[in-house]
């Protein structure tokens, strides 16, 4: 049966409390998960003071403050700073989202609470192992097929055929989406997540790709595709504005077209 | 980092790539029928729903002989007759979903669905037959 608590070795324990940065007129207090690999503890959740005056607004700001000025040993993911490469997907005050576009301004009640993606192994603190769903993205094969022979120049699409992939191209895989979604949580084994479908409609999508019903046959399966109940988590976890559920949505309106 | 050296979810060491192990035995090419019936049978309850609810009121309070003389009305007995046809379907089908969803014994979930393969069939055959009985005024 699916496990509703947490396995023994990840139940969260106690935590340290770091002292206030001396000096600090305004701080902001940061509750961060922690887990290391090494020290054959369980998890716990450390409490942080972060000086609010010395530092950027944003979540992602606040850590790399930690790390800096506090803690060195805490783990996270960061790259663009800027909301575009994904790296930098948490949990944040229960919400799934990319630490480097919220500001701590906006989590409103009492401490910043962060904690890794949920239902994901953790590699290190906030650090998720997303082994399982870079290998789905691969499986829906992200990249334009044809059997025609390759123009001279680029393949041809219309404006309108174009504006067909907007609201999928966005995408950044930085599977907030995903590991929002309770079906994804109990089946990430054989249901794709709501990431990998919209890009699978993404390629489905695209005018100039030949191999559109191939991508259909490989999708049509009652865990890959219909294990999306329409939760909606995925839109509203996501952090470009997207919406997976729909892309989902059309990819059964396709599969309902074709038998039709 | 292997599964089982991270804390989240222990799973047996494998050696096959995360691509083999995610296509797996391949997609079933099936689900869509399921998925499409699902919304047929949802629409048609909708649209049965006021009129089973008014013939069930015109029942109540009646004995068998008023009961048969009531459904012994041809369009009585096919909307009711639907309605089974399309609530047990409905039930099988969305029992099915649950079932997969957090069933993930492979012998319990192929038991469990053959038992809700099992209890949906007789549930509509049931009453299917009193339905039929009570309107052929046997």
């Amino acid at each position: 049966m699916v496990e509703f608590a947490l396995p023994k070795n990840s139940k969260i324990s106690g935590g340290k409390t770091w002292p206030k940065p001396a000096g600090a007129t305004e701080v902001r207090e940061f509750k961060v998960y922690r887990w290391n690999p090494d020290d054959g503890k369980n998890p716990s959740v450390d409490t942080y003071y972060v000086d609010t005056n010395d530092c950027g607004p944003m979540v992602l700001d606040g850590l790399i403050w930690i790390k800096n000025h506090i803690d060195p040993s805490l783990t996270f993911r960061r790259s663009c700073r800027e909301g575009v490469c994904g790296s930098c997907a948490m949990n944040i005050d229960g919400q799934n989202t990319l630490a480097c576009t919220r500001s701590m301004h906006d989590v409103k009640d009492g401490a910043v609470k962060i904690n890794p993606l949920p239902h994901q192994p953790v590699v290190k603190d906030l650090v998720p192992d997303l082994t399982n769903f870079y290998a789905q993205y691969a499986s829906i094969e992200p990249w334009l097929k044809t059997t025609s022979p390759t123009p001279q120049k680029e393949w041809r699409q219309s404006h309108e055929d174009r504006e067909k992939l907007d609201g999928l191209y966005e995408c950044i895989l930085c599977a907030c989406c995903s590991t929002s979604c309770p079906s994804y949580w109990w089946n990430s084994e054989r249901y794709l997540g709501p990431a990998a479908l919209l890009q699978a409609n993404r390629w489905v999508s695209d005018s100039r790709d030949e191999a559109t019903g191939e991508r259909l046959d490989n999708l049509e399966d009652p865990f890959r595709l219909y294990r999306c109940h329409t939760i909606m988590n995925c839109a509203k976890a996501c952090p470009k504005g997207l919406n997976p559920a729909e892309a989902i949505a059309e990819l059964k309106l396709k599969m309902v077209e074709r038998q039709i | 980092m292997s599964y089982t050296e991270s804390h989240g979810a222990p799973k047996p060491p494998s050696m096959r790539t995360p691509l083999g192990r995610v296509r797996n035995l391949g997609a079933a090419h099936s689900g869509t029928s399921d998925f499409w019936r699902q919304r047929i049978t949802g629409v048609a309850m909708t649209l049965l729903m006021i009129p089973v609810v008014v013939i069930v009121m015109m029942l109540l309070g009646r004995n068998q002989a008023g009961a048969a003389q009531i459904l012994g009305s041809l369009p009585i007995a096919v909307i009711l007759l639907l309605f089974i046809f399309a609530s047990a379907w409905h039930m099988k089908i969305g029992m099915q979903v649950v079932i997969e969803d957090y069933v993930h014994n492979e012998k319990l979930k192929l038991t469990a669905i053959m038992l809700n393969n099992f209890f949906s069939i007789a549930v509509a055959l049931a009453s299917t037959y009193a339905i039929l009985k009570l309107s052929s005024g046997v």
